[in-house]
């Protein structure tokens, strides 16, 4: 099974390098752009076949490595399709 | 006394705060792989300067689950003192021994040059050596060293005089909150910094600013 | 299971020619195989025949440089040159170009050329103890310059931040000619013990040939015949072939070589830079006149399914080729495996005198090794010498204020503080960086001794374009006059020669110039050649970049506590200019940009002899302890110089001399400008005399402030404010 895991920034910390994205397209000639934030994507091939337990692993995995909960929220998406 | 600088892949400060301990000690520190499961008895535990684990996923948080973390955080729990440089102050945050996390500079550079510093608080284990107040140079070389907390987080720090060191003022080389460079654990024995002191422990290489906080935890755990 | 896939198509003319051989090339190649060759065993030729690994168009007027001296332990053709620095110490080291990939890519183009110049310095043996770089961008105002700037200092940064070398000095230059083909040339220096040194030579049929490092991909692939290759608008499209970098996986291979060497395991070791396992595997067979097999079914792969081919030509990074003493695998192996690196033995040396090589249980490839490594035709290319230029005439110019001149100068491209740069590189890290960017030199201390290593990279392009044997002159005797500053004596070079296409006799003719011009420096100065690298091709649709022979010195000061900076450090002092000033404007930095007058005119002149005069004289003055602060006189000339040493510690000058435009902003080679403590002011000069040096006071340190008698005051304050603000109001966008 195959998963993806979202990490972003939670809300109200400073994203730097999302603010300097911001800036870059505003200097392309991109308007419209009220904000730009950041994170990382991580792709997670998983042997485990049962949707629940896998995401019970999943989450294990962001609290203990994959995210620094104290400034990042993670999101846990299951491709249940293979 | 008895210390050990722990080595990670990708550690490259190891050697230079070794040089600064056995200075300060007389004696060569002892130089603990990542990967041994048991770390010998010591009265002091340095994470040094690097790129452990190439900082990849996030700066320390690789290490801070390595084997041998475990060890350091039991010995820590029993009273050793830890001090943490640079990238083992990103350890001691990832790991949990130290409140807060370290970001990535504001200015998104890696900035490497000598910062003013003032020591917020010179009654702890390290810091005892030093004035209260007193500004040193030391320099930093970093690109992830913004320290940030929550407002509660920061608030208990600044009760529990946790906050030992602190960029001078319009000297903050990344955006860190409260312009902190270095706190403790409550008890004082926990240190973890942004700065390298063991870069400025000798007049040859500058000045000799970082040598006290050698001499300092080695008075300390005399 | 497997799907075949070597060799799949046969090899044509029109094959030939895409892999950059030349009819004639190619009909060498199967004259000296007998038979038209497979398509590995042409990839493998098209990158050992490429100019950036045989040379063919530089190697006759390389053989012309001075390589030898009692210091010289290894000249050029190793990996890296070898200096003896005493008490049985030794300096490694060398400098290379990384320009292609960092113009397509420049973050990892740069990493990547910092990793593989570490490399080279470590696979001797030695601890890499300080890198620096030579930088060329276009023109400030240029719309790609910016993002260049910004992920090639980066990309540098990275990666020696990373891997915990300092990156201690450098230079860099904005010229309109590098606009579509910057400079990026990396310099790393190491040190070892003279018994401990690792040469590549491969001996021992039947030693097993070994595999260590990173998995191979498919990068990079032909980055050797891109080297060598004009860029056009069409090689923007080429990306997919940059190699990217894992400078993590450097340091761990770098300490467990250094692990591995602390034995005598090991017989011959390579670093697999450009061309991959093909040159590394050639190079060492071939050094130890012996033959090689290689089974490719062995190597470590990152991808599936590649083929003979991609694997023999991939340049992934952070790779090693090494043999070892029969019997010596397991503790090898175990090494490797704890620093979590792949280590398979994938070969074995033969009594052949050829390469050959298996994929998937068949015999892919089978070649003459001779013709492979020294095989490549030599080609005197057709050159034509630059015409001598006139002298300048200044006497027409509208000179403006000396005090606007100065300030627009300390303000501008070449001459603008540089800290934006350095800052972003870890210049302390080791312990050992007594002096680091911002110095004449950069010191480095030999760990755990009282020595410390000097270091510079140096040119002048815009003087190697107007006349480039003097340009090649100065370009040595500035990297001499910096290294001499410090109190160190400069002990040898190594160079990274940037030029035009070659098949073009005028960029020929600048080759065949700055060559004549650097050997005669390095004869005259006993400061030889011990390593280097080629890079040619170096234009965008058909205009060439300056000549620029980048030179990398080093040299050695046995007390670091003798050595001395380049900033006034105590007021009082008595100052002098060691060498004559007479005026030299031509191609100065005050013609080009406070003139604006781009004739092209001769550059200073270079008098050698008085050069040495005047190295050995500063240094015995430092030595002596007569002189406590030098400084060079380089770019922007005398005053320049002289605002550069009130900024670094804030201690001004006033001096009542009188000059024009040209005695303050000529060029004249050969001079430094010395602070003199009051006391040893009568020594000094008396040493001068005796040594027949020219040596005039020029005033005395003190207060805040620049003042010349009757031209101009300028705080400290406000040179320093022109002169750092130039480079983050650039990158921000301010200025342009």
């Amino acid at each position: 099974m195959k998963a993806i895991i979202n990490i972003t920034l939670k809300s109200g910390v400073l994203d730097p390098q999302g603010k300097a994205i911001e800036n870059a397209l505003g200097q392309l000639g991109f308007t419209g752009v009220n904000g730009v934030r950041q994170g990382k994507l991580i792709e997670i091939d998983l042997s485990e076949t049962d949707a629940a337990k896998a995401e019970a692993s999943l989450t294990d995995m962001c609290e203990q490595l994959l995210a620094n909960t104290v400034i990042e929220n993670y999101d846990i998406q299951l491709d249940k399709s293979e | 006394m008895q210390a050990a600088v722990i080595v990670f892949p990708g550690s490259n400060c190891d050697r230079d705060v070794a040089v600064c301990l056995e200075a300060a000690t007389g004696t060569a520190p002892l130089m603990a792989w990542h990967g041994d499961a048991a770390l010998p008895d010591c009265d002091l535990i340095v994470l040094p300067g690097g790129f452990s684990y190439g900082d990849y996923l996030r700066c320390g948080s690789m290490a801070a689950n390595s084997p041998i973390m475990r060890e350091v955080v039991a010995q820590a729990h029993k009273g050793a003192a830890v001090l943490g440089i640079c990238n083992g102050f990103q350890i001691l945050t990832e790991c949990g021994l130290l409140p807060g996390v370290l970001m990535q500079n504001t200015g998104l550079n890696f900035v490497c040059r000598d910062t003013r510093l003032k020591v917020s608080n010179a009654q702890n284990a390290f810091t005892h050596l030093y004035q209260q107040d007193e500004e040193i140079i030391i320099p930093v070389a970093h690109n992830e060293g913004n320290y940030f907390a929550d407002e509660a987080t920061l608030a208990g720090l600044q009760e529990h005089q946790q906050i030992a060191f602190t960029y001078g003022a319009g000297d903050n080389p990344n955006g860190a909150c409260l312009d902190i460079a270095g706190i403790t654990d409550r008890s004082g024995k926990i240190l973890g910094m942004m700065p390298h002191p063991e870069r400025r422990a000798e007049a040859a290489l500058g000045g000799e600013d970082g040598k006290r906080l050698f001499t300092g935890i080695v008075e300390s755990l005399a | 299971m497997s799907t075949r896939l070597n060799n799949l198509v046969d090899v044509t003319d029109d094959i030939a020619r895409e892999h950059g051989l030349t009819d004639d090339e190619y009909k060498m190649i199967v004259d000296h195989l007998g038979r038209t060759p497979n398509m590995t065993e042409l990839g493998v030729f098209s990158v050992m025949w490429s100019e950036h690994c045989s040379y063919k168009s530089s190697r006759k007027w390389l053989k012309k440089l001075p390589t030898e001296g009692p210091q010289v332990i290894q000249g050029p053709g190793e990996n890296a040159g070898v200096i003896d620095i005493g008490d049985g110490d030794t300096a490694i080291f060398k400098m290379e170009s990384h320009n292609h990939p960092s113009f397509i890519e420049p973050y990892q183009g740069a990493a990547t050329g910092v990793g593989g110049i570490m490399r080279d310095v470590f696979t001797m043996g030695a601890r890499p103890v300080a890198n620096l770089n030579a930088l060329r961008f276009g023109e400030p105002s240029h719309p790609k310059t910016r993002h260049l700037v910004a992920g090639v200092v980066s990309g540098i940064g990275g990666y020696g931040n990373c891997i915990g070398v300092p990156t201690v000095g450098g230079e860099v230059n904005f010229d309109a000619s590098y606009n579509g083909n910057i400079l990026v040339n990396a310099m790393c220096v190491g040190t070892a013990r003279a018994d401990k040194i690792f040469y590549a030579a491969a001996t021992g049929v039947g030693s097993p040939v070994v595999y260590v490092g990173a998995k191979t991909g498919r990068d990079g692939i032909h980055g050797a015949t891109m080297a060598s290759a004009e860029f056009d608008d069409a090689s923007q499209e080429k990306r997919p072939t940059v190699q990217v970098g894992d400078p993590f996986t450097e340091k761990l291979l770098l300490e467990a070589c250094q692990e591995l060497m602390a034995s005598d395991a090991i017989i011959g070791i390579q670093d697999m830079g450009a061309a991959g396992l093909t040159s590394s595997s050639v190079e060492m067979a071939d050094k130890g006149g012996v033959g090689i097999f290689i089974d490719l079914d062995k190597v470590p792969c990152r991808e599936t399914a590649m083929s003979g081919y991609e694997m023999l030509l991939s340049e992934s990074q952070e790779r090693m080729l090494m043999v070892l003493k029969p019997g010596r695998e397991a503790e090898a192996e175990k090494i490797f495996h704890r620093w979590g690196l792949d280590f398979a033995v994938i070969g074995e040396l033969t009594d052949s005198h050829r390469m050959v090589v298996h994929h998937q249980g068949e015999e892919i490839a089978d070649m003459p090794l001779g013709p492979l490594a020294d095989g490549a035709p030599e080609y005197d290319r057709p050159h034509v010498a630059t015409p001598k230029r006139p002298a300048f005439d200044s006497n027409q110019a509208a000179h403006p204020a000396i005090v606007d001149s100065l300030k627009s100068l300390m303000g501008n491209s070449e001459i603008a503080s540089r800290r934006w740069i350095w800052e972003q590189y870890d210049s302390m890290v080791m312990g050992d960086t007594l002096v680091g960017p911002g110095g004449d030199a950069a010191l480095v201390r030999v760990h755990g001794t009282q020595k410390a290593l000097a270091m510079s990279t140096d040119v002048t392009p815009r003087y190697c374009f107007a006349d480039p044997i003097e340009g090649g002159k100065q370009a040595v005797a500035e990297a001499y006059r910096n290294i001499s500053a410090t109190g160190a004596t400069p002990l040898a070079i190594t160079n990274c020669l940037n030029f035009g296409n070659p098949e073009r006799p005028e960029i020929m003719g600048q080759f065949v110039g700055c060559l004549d011009g650097m050997g005669q420096a390095c004869l005259a100065l006993d400061f030889p050649v011990v390593s280097g690298n080629v890079s040619l091709y170096n234009e965008t649709n058909g205009t060439g970049i300056l000549p620029t022979p980048a030179i990398g010195g080093v040299g050695v000061i046995a007390d670091y506590n003798k050595a001395i900076g380049n900033g006034f450090s105590e007021a009082g002092a008595h100052v002098f200019v060691i060498g004559g000033s007479h005026g030299a404007l031509g191609c100065s930095l005050y013609q080009r940009h406070i003139l604006q007058d781009d004739t092209i005119v001769a550059p200073p002149a270079v008098d050698l002899q008085a050069e040495r005069a005047h190295g050995e004289f500063v240094r015995a003055a430092i030595a002596a302890g007569s002189v406590s602060a030098a400084h060079d006189v380089s770019d922007g000339g005398l005053l320049v110089a002289l605002s550069e040493m009130t900024m670094r510690h804030g201690i001004g000058l006033t001096s009542p001399q009188q000059g024009d435009a040209a005695y303050w902003f000529g060029e004249d080679q050969g001079r430094y400008i010395v602070q003199v403590s009051a006391a040893q002011v009568d020594g000094f000069t008396a040493a001068a005399q005796a040594a027949g040096v020219d040596v005039n006071e020029i005033g005395k340190t003190g207060g805040d402030e620049l003042t010349i008698d009757a031209t101009l005051t300028i705080s400290i304050a406000e040179l320093t404010r022109i002169n750092q603000d130039w480079f983050p109001d650039l990158m921000s966008g301010k200025t342009a």
